[in-house]
């Protein structure tokens, strides 16, 4: 007893929930800021302001929207099966956090001198890091599939379906993307990943991944359009062709944890291309302590690319999509995988 | 945890499967009772590498779970014809072989 | 109790109760679910066998594109719920005294496996006596140098297997 509660208050498991309660609370703040910032964005491409109304340059929308989610009644059609019903956005919810978790998002570090050793901004540094996300990421799909099969309606179950199979379809490139990243590093643990990215070639440019691997890069980001369902990939929740797709019966705040798990989905998509190919925390300027703040303005821009693809670009149609995941993404990256294999096998790369 | 011990959680495990297989007149539960199956013996290779300290056991898992991915592929696309077949998915209805 | 013993307990108990949630279900959608959660009992014990790879392999394969596959069937089928009154009650094999009888003899090679067990030396070992040998490095190097035939067979059965469920399930254009 006196064992755990020594344990308990050591200031390593202090800062260790410390960065737990970080990591929750930041990617719950990311997903308001993203509510705001998609509808600012789209507002400024469309030549048009956006919410001005709520709070100083509209600032507080999130939170009105939020409050509005919270009172809404909450439906849910009779014939629907209310145990799986229930239990989807769970899910969708659940895997969206887990999957943030071997993440990192800065170097390890001892909070200004508190602690004795430093410790890694990381959930958990699992040394199969690469492989969990991938893992949870197909669980994922599990949500989405159940959502539509649990409402009980034709618009559901046929988004559902079709969501669910174009993330499995997508799933293969995603990972053959990684597989090539992890052959360049030679390891699966995305701390040693963002470390092997340190350092500059000729002096000014970045030792990034995403130099020598654009083609990795490009699939990756393909694909991780397409596993988080967002436009131009978003056809099964498209309003014109399928009401809302798999979250048509759904409202207040089971919407609101759908909602949600897109936008974090989208979030440790961007925070996992950051570590793979845009070199993690590392940047100029910055000593290495504060390289969380290069993390963040990275992520940044890549959300961003996300918002500017869904508000330029046209919706694929559900049989473009397909055909391009299998016939034009999964061929893309096989030929980058063997070239790299070569590559690395025989000229050392 | 001593080696006994996850030997007979395999058992049980493939027990439980076998009795899936008997008792259920779904077909798709059939097949999944064989998933049940396969994951036992998946169990006990690894813990037997363990065992022994080696990696065999794990690689051979591998294999397991590929040749179970093909088969569940397969078993489900024929389930699939059945049912088109039959309408049904009781496995009573597919007697017509029978004597 | 060690944590060791305890997180055992817990997977395996979770592993168990899946198991017997699949073959008692009545919907087959809940069956499929539950298998799932077995499946994740099954990872935490190969965490706790250090054999991570394989866990997450697991988690991948089985839980993420397999059970899938089931869940797309199960719905496309819409795989009606399996009713106790369909069992034929008139067959030889379903009457109470000889499901009574086989439960007993179930029961009894339950028995008779962990008697057997308990008897055979060298099992009460501790699993983790020797070091693990479940580097990702290692676990490549073998896979290429000796499992490699097996290894290209693989990949011919993957290929067989998915021509086979295309031809298999296509519609008839006639």
């Amino acid at each position: 007893m006196q064992g755990i509660i020594e344990v308990l208050t050591a200031p390593q498991t202090i800062a260790y929930a410390v960065i737990v309660g970080i990591v929750f609370m930041g990617l719950q703040i990311m997903a308001a800021v993203m509510v705001y910032a998609e509808r600012k964005v789209a507002a400024f491409m469309q030549q048009r302001y956006g919410p001005y109304r709520v709070g100083p340059k509209g600032l507080l929308q999130p939170v009105a929207d939020i409050l509005k989610l919270f009172f809404k009644e909450e439906l849910r059609p009779k014939a629907a099966d209310a145990f799986l019903f229930s239990l989807a956005p769970i899910i969708s919810v659940a895997a969206a956090y887990l999957a943030f978790a071997p993440v990192p998002f800065g170097a390890p570090t001892t909070f200004f001198g508190l602690l004795d050793e430093p410790i890694k901004l990381q959930v958990s540094d699992v040394n199969v890091a690469v492989l969990v996300i991938f893992a949870v990421a197909s669980m994922g799909v599990y949500g989405i599939v159940l959502a539509g099969w649990a409402s009980n309606s034709k618009y559901s179950l046929l988004g559902g379906l079709r969501s669910s199979a174009q993330m499995i379809s997508y799933e293969l490139a995603y990972g053959m993307s990684l597989a090539t990243v992890v052959m360049f590093a030679g390891s699966m643990s995305l701390t040693e990943i963002v470390d092997a990215q340190s350092g500059y070639w000729f002096g000014f440019l970045p030792k990034w991944y995403v130099f020598p691997q654009f083609i990795a890069f490009f699939v990756f980001a393909c694909a991780g359009v397409a596993e988080t369902n967002r436009a131009p990939f978003d056809f099964p929740e498209a309003e014109q062709e399928l009401v809302a797709g798999y979250h048509t019966e759904y409202s207040s705040m089971r919407f609101a944890m759908f909602f949600m798990a897109e936008y974090i989905n989208m979030v440790t998509v961007s925070a996992v291309a950051v570590n793979l190919f845009l070199g993690g925390w590392h940047g100029p300027f910055i000593p290495a302590n504060y390289g969380w703040i290069w993390f963040v303005i990275k992520l940044a821009f890549l959300l961003f690319v996300y918002l500017w693809l869904r508000w330029t670009l046209p919706r694929f149609r559900y049989d473009q999509l397909m055909s391009f995941g299998w016939k034009v993404l999964l061929p893309l990256a096989t030929v980058n995988l063997l070239l790299t294999a070569a590559g690395v096998l025989y000229f050392g790369l | 945890m001593p080696l006994g011990h996850y030997l007979v959680l395999s058992g049980l495990l493939f027990a439980i499967g076998a009795a899936g297989v008997f008792l259920r007149r779904n077909l798709i539960t059939l097949l999944l009772s064989v998933e049940l199956m396969l994951n036992a013996a998946n169990l006990a290779f690894v813990a037997f590498g363990r065992q022994f300290g080696t990696v065999d056991g794990q690689i051979i898992t591998f294999f397991v779970m590929t040749v179970a991915a093909a088969e569940a592929a397969v078993g489900l696309a024929l389930v699939i014809g059945l049912f088109r077949h039959r309408e049904s998915l009781n496995p009573e209805a597919f007697t017509s072989l029978k004597w | 109790m060690g944590s060791d013993a305890l997180l055992f307990y817990v997977f395996a108990g979770v592993t168990v109760i899946g198991a017997l949630a699949v073959v008692s279900q009545k919907n087959p959608v809940y069956s499929v679910l539950s298998i799932v959660a077995s499946f994740f009992g099954l990872a935490g014990l190969y965490v706790l066998l250090e054999a991570p790879f394989v866990a997450v392999a697991q988690i991948i394969i089985y839980a993420g594109a397999i059970m899938v596959l089931f869940l797309f069937t199960v719905m496309l089928l819409n795989a009606p719920r399996e009713d106790a009154a369909e069992w034929d009650r008139s067959h030889p094999l379903y009457r109470p005294m000889a499901v009574r009888i086989g439960g007993v003899l179930a029961v009894l090679l339950a028995l008779e496996l962990a008697w057997a067990l308990s008897r055979t030396s060298g099992l009460s070992v501790s699993v983790a006596e020797r070091p693990a040998a479940s580097s990702i490095q290692e676990m490549g190097r073998v896979l290429f140098t000796d499992y490699m035939f097996a290894f290209e067979v693989t990949s011919i059965l993957i290929i067989a297997a998915m021509v086979g469920a295309v031809v298999l399930a296509r519609k008839r254009e006639d």
